[in-house]
């Protein structure tokens, strides 16, 4: 997903630098010195997570799991995904210096998105509901991002068209892998730390009296306890002593 | 995907770097994040082939200079290549203009083909010379520098919280991993490999976040007031001067032939 220096224009490069910007900027303004290791210990987690090669058929996809890390941090996504493309251009080669702000903008605008659109689905009270919005966030994610990189290319010249659309039809099975990873791990945070996903400890409850009185279920407690995917529980307690 | 490849990358090196020092060492950092970055805005923005095969010859010479391990260099360049070649390989069928030569009915473009030269000898120069220049530094001494270079306070404390857990994290992901192969998980295309991954990943986040809290609980316990103090006073010696003059020569060619 990384686009490399010298192959966007001039115009495309200094939009994608403002815009990144003002989004790292935002970000920064709303990320207080307390939560700084919290972000950061996540955008390491996330650094490494990335490298995850997950096997499709002969080949293999990568995670870059944009998806969740919008999910976990809002806004804060742009500092934190910045920091991990200027580690990774200026000690592994990835991409390049002055196209840091278009590939900044392409993974961190499409995680804040899917922060807004999907925030409200992985509160659902139904497990399954919220496995499907943790898909949808994944997935999206990585769709709005490969539109981006395209668009990006798209705009840099028509020449560019052809590798613009190949780029899109090659990512939509990494869409698929994403999604359902995500989903899978949206529906563990929910168990395991709620906080995680910027939820309060009680909001399970929450969610199940807000949702039985807008639906006047009678039992909402069925829902609970009968969760398709049981994530496994006992290994919250294994992190204790990390 | 082979299990070496998977791991390949996850071992951060940026605190320990295996080069031999040089010349390029001795240099003040904040000189060096500077000429990076004008060598990057004068090779992307210029339009000349020889502005840019000057540029990667000189590229190669700071990788030379900068005594780079040349094998993971080149392993590095060489991967950033194969992403671009398909790239490159279409722009001369896509781009109109005179044309050179036909391959099965498609007809390639004498201006597409320099357009692609040029998009590669760009990216390469810009990527070796990030590498010699900034590659070079610990990754804590790019954050201090970055501070220096009056780049906002968050983001470099952001940096430097990454750098530093960036290891840790590694560590706690491969601990992971190696529990799951003890139970005999292996990676295949199915829903069970993608459901494992994802609650794997899950949990190496809820793990990292309990660490953070347990790091600020510490941190704090040991006088944190939400910032870090920068001890290191950086200045300018004669060498810096003399190769900042250096630089300045070199970017004054390089806009001369550009005009």
């Amino acid at each position: 997903m990384h686009i490399v220096d010298g192959a966007l224009s001039g115009e495309v490069l200094a939009i994608g630098a403002a815009l990144a910007a003002a989004g790292v900027g935002l970000g920064l303004k709303k990320m207080d010195y307390d939560h700084l290791p919290q972000v950061g210990v996540l955008s390491a987690a996330f650094f490494v997570a990335s490298y995850i090669h997950l096997p499709l058929g002969f080949s293999s996809v990568h995670l870059i799991l944009n998806g969740l890390i919008g999910l976990a941090l809002g806004w804060a996504a742009f500092p934190a995904l910045l920091v991990a493309l200027i580690l990774q251009t200026v000690f592994f080669g990835f991409g390049g210096f002055l196209v840091l702000g278009v590939n900044a903008l392409n993974i961190a605008l499409p995680a804040v998105i899917m922060f807004y659109l999907c925030r409200k689905g992985i509160t659902s009270p139904v497990p399954r509901n919220a496995m499907i919005w943790g898909f949808i966030g994944g997935a999206g994610a990585v769709a709005l991002t490969t539109l981006f990189v395209a668009g990006a290319l798209a705009l840099s010249g028509e020449a560019f068209w052809l590798a613009a659309k190949l780029t899109l039809i090659a990512h939509i099975p990494v869409m698929l892998v994403e999604g359902f990873v995500t989903g899978a791990a949206v529906l563990l945070l929910r168990k395991v730390k709620p906080e995680f996903l910027q939820l309060s400890e009680d909001w399970f409850e929450q969610a199940l009296i807000s949702d039985s009185a807008s639906r006047s279920v009678s039992k909402p407690c069925s829902v609970s306890t009968s969760s398709p995917v049981s994530a496994p529980d006992t290994v919250s307690k294994e992190a204790r002593h990390g | 995907m082979p299990k070496s490849l998977e791991h390949s990358a996850t071992s951060w090196k940026g605190q320990q770097l295996k080069h031999k020092p040089s010349l390029i060492d001795q240099l003040d950092p904040r000189l060096r994040v500077v000429i990076a970055a004008l060598f990057a805005f004068f090779i992307v923005l210029s339009d000349q082939l020889l502005v840019l095969i000057i540029g990667l010859i000189t590229a190669f010479a700071l990788a030379i200079l900068a005594r780079l391990n040349l094998k993971r260099t080149l392993r590095r360049v060489i991967a950033m290549d194969l992403f671009i070649v398909g790239l490159l390989i279409m722009l001369p069928f896509t781009t109109p203009g005179t044309e050179l030569f036909f391959i099965m009915g498609l007809t390639a473009s004498q201006e597409g083909l320099l357009h692609a030269i040029m998009i590669g000898l760009k990216a390469n120069a810009s990527v070796l010379c990030l590498l010699s220049l900034i590659g070079t530094m610990n990754a804590t001494l790019l954050g201090h520098t970055l501070a220096h270079l009056k780049v906002p306070d968050k983001l470099v404390h952001l940096l430097l919280f990454t750098v530093r857990y960036l290891d840790v994290i590694g560590q706690e992901f491969k601990r992971m991993r190696r529990a799951m192969q003890a139970r005999a998980f292996v990676m295949g295309t199915n829903w069970h490999t993608r459901r494992s991954v994802g609650y794997l990943i899950g949990m190496l986040l809820v793990r990292s976040l309990e660490r953070s809290e347990r790091i600020m609980a510490a941190m704090k316990c040991r006088g944190f007031k939400g910032r870090l103090y920068l001890l290191d006073q950086m200045t300018l010696a004669r060498l810096d001067y003399q190769a900042a003059a250096v630089a300045a020569l070199w970017f004054a060619l390089l806009a001369g032939l550009s005009i």
